[in-house]
């Protein structure tokens, strides 16, 4: 049977419905911030950074990179030891 | 920010004018139009959580250290200073000067050279800008040695999303070198494309998590020439290819397991054109004992399998061959610590602390002969720091 222009609105707008329905409960699933600003004290702790102190981690990202096969994806800022 | 704003001013525009589409329709005619709108506003909602506390300029510093690396026939050692001076509140300008004095007796150098002494200077400027939540940083650094000089460029961005819990970082770095041969001068030039993306999710008030990608593409002089090869164990000049391309994924997991213990692991896994596959693995616990002392230990694995074109030994003639260890296949691990020190403190003024870090490390060599003992190659190695940070 050939699909009427009527049916064929029905059929898209259910399909539009649907979407906004799934869209809507999707977004309203979407997550708050979890940890407020006022909890992230111990987050701000010198002994939570890794790299506290920028030129002691570059010389040691220089120190390793001159010396083995890799390099990069740590992090540290510039990247590269500029030397042979 | 500003495109930010402009994306949730259209939505709020769009929600506005499919609400009233939707009046204008009697019952469920209307119900695609209001859905749509109430979806747009949830999505406009998303987007203001995303508005997170400006983006704050790095503390004013000047850190002074002393650093050295001794181990497989080579001692490094030399100053090492960075200064950091806010200007007005809207940028934070930096420079920094490293030394290293070297004195090369390494394997390769007594086996096939002589032991040789230079010094590489390297400066460096940047400045950081805060543009509301996102943090721009732009530097330049400038390196010479008698047979090498670098020249850089970076440019990072870092933005804080998702009310400051979620930092997404964006880097690039070129780097252009001229390399030359002592006696000879300067012969041929490498470039280097840095690109790298990272992310820094907060997980709970105690725990957050990083991740980081970068590829490195370099085109040009690759190699060194004063190394040698060696093929039917006769010494020929290595030949290396003068492309590569690499990709470095890293994962950190930093958490506090108990008040002032944090403990933190990483895994990088490297690869790249030459066929070189690498992983580091890394575990580390720091403390604080009293008001004082902050202690850090940590220890690092290392594993490299060889480059395709590298060789001990070669048993047939290829296009390209090296013998650089640094290619070749390997396994190291190392153990550190650093111990920070508050000499004098004034909370909100000023801060100086004492610093010392030592890591010690042994690499063994799966496939790369001590041509004086006729065994597999092994050396320890030795890298110190020791710096005074001001803070102000």
């Amino acid at each position: 049977m050939k699909p009427t222009r009527k049916s064929l609105w029905t059929a898209l707008r259910s399909a539009l419905l649907g979407l906004a329905a799934a869209g809507t409960l999707g977004a309203c699933a979407m997550p708050e911030p979890w940890v407020k600003p006022y909890e992230r004290e111990r987050l701000s702790d010198p002994l939570m950074k890794v790299q506290r102190d920028a030129l002691s981690a570059k010389h040691l990202e220089h120190v390793h990179e001159v010396r083995e096969g890799a390099r990069g994806g740590t992090g540290v800022q510039g990247g590269g030891c500029g030397c042979n | 920010m500003a495109a930010i704003d402009r994306c949730r001013r259209a939505l709020r525009k769009t929600q506005l004018t499919l609400l009233a589409l939707g009046r204008r329709r009697e019952g469920a005619r209307g119900l695609p139009f209001v859905a749509s709108a109430r979806l747009l506003g949830a999505l406009g909602g998303l987007l203001a959580t995303g508005h997170a506390q400006p983006a704050e300029l790095p503390e004013d510093r000047a850190d002074l250290m002393l650093h050295s690396f001794d181990g497989g026939g080579v001692s490094a050692w030399g100053p090492a200073l960075l200064v950091r001076k806010n200007l007005l509140n809207k940028a934070s300008l930096f420079a920094t000067y490293y030394a290293d004095i070297v004195s090369n007796a390494s394997i390769d150098v007594v086996t096939t050279a002589s032991p040789y002494d230079e010094t590489r200077h390297e400066y460096g400027f940047g400045v950081d800008h805060a543009v509301r939540d996102s943090l721009i940083t732009v530097a330049g650094s400038y390196s010479t040695e008698p047979d090498y000089i670098a020249t850089a460029f970076n440019m990072d961005v870092a933005t804080d999303f998702f009310s400051g819990m979620t930092t997404v970082s964006l880097g690039y770095t070129y780097g252009s070198d001229d390399v030359g041969k002592v006696g000879e001068g300067f012969f041929d030039n490498a470039k280097h494309w840095r690109y790298r993306v990272g992310m820094t999710q907060i997980l709970t008030p105690r725990w957050y998590a990083n991740a980081n990608f970068e590829v490195v593409s370099d085109d040009g002089y690759l190699g060194s020439p004063y190394r040698t090869a060696l093929v039917f164990g006769a010494a020929v000049p290595e030949r290396m290819p003068r492309t590569r391309t690499s990709r470095t994924v890293q994962f950190r997991l930093v958490g506090e397991v108990a008040p002032a213990w944090v403990v933190r692991g990483e895994y990088r896994y490297f690869w790249d054109t030459w066929d070189i596959g690498a992983h580091t693995f890394g575990l580390g616990v720091a403390t604080r004992f009293g008001e004082k002392w902050l202690v850090d230990v940590y220890a690092r694995g290392y594993r490299q399998e060889g480059a395709l074109f590298y060789s001990d030994n070669a048993t047939s003639e290829t296009q390209y061959v090296t013998r650089n260890r640094q290619l070749s296949t390997y396994n190291s691990w190392a153990i550190g610590t650093k111990a920070t020190y508050a000499l004098m403190r004034v909370p909100g003024r000023y801060e100086i602390t004492l610093n010392g870090a030592v890591e010690y490390w042994n690499t063994d060599y799966s496939d790369f002969t001590d041509l004086r003992t006729g065994s597999l190659y092994s050396y320890n190695a030795t890298v110190l720091q020791l710096y005074v940070s001001a803070l102000f």
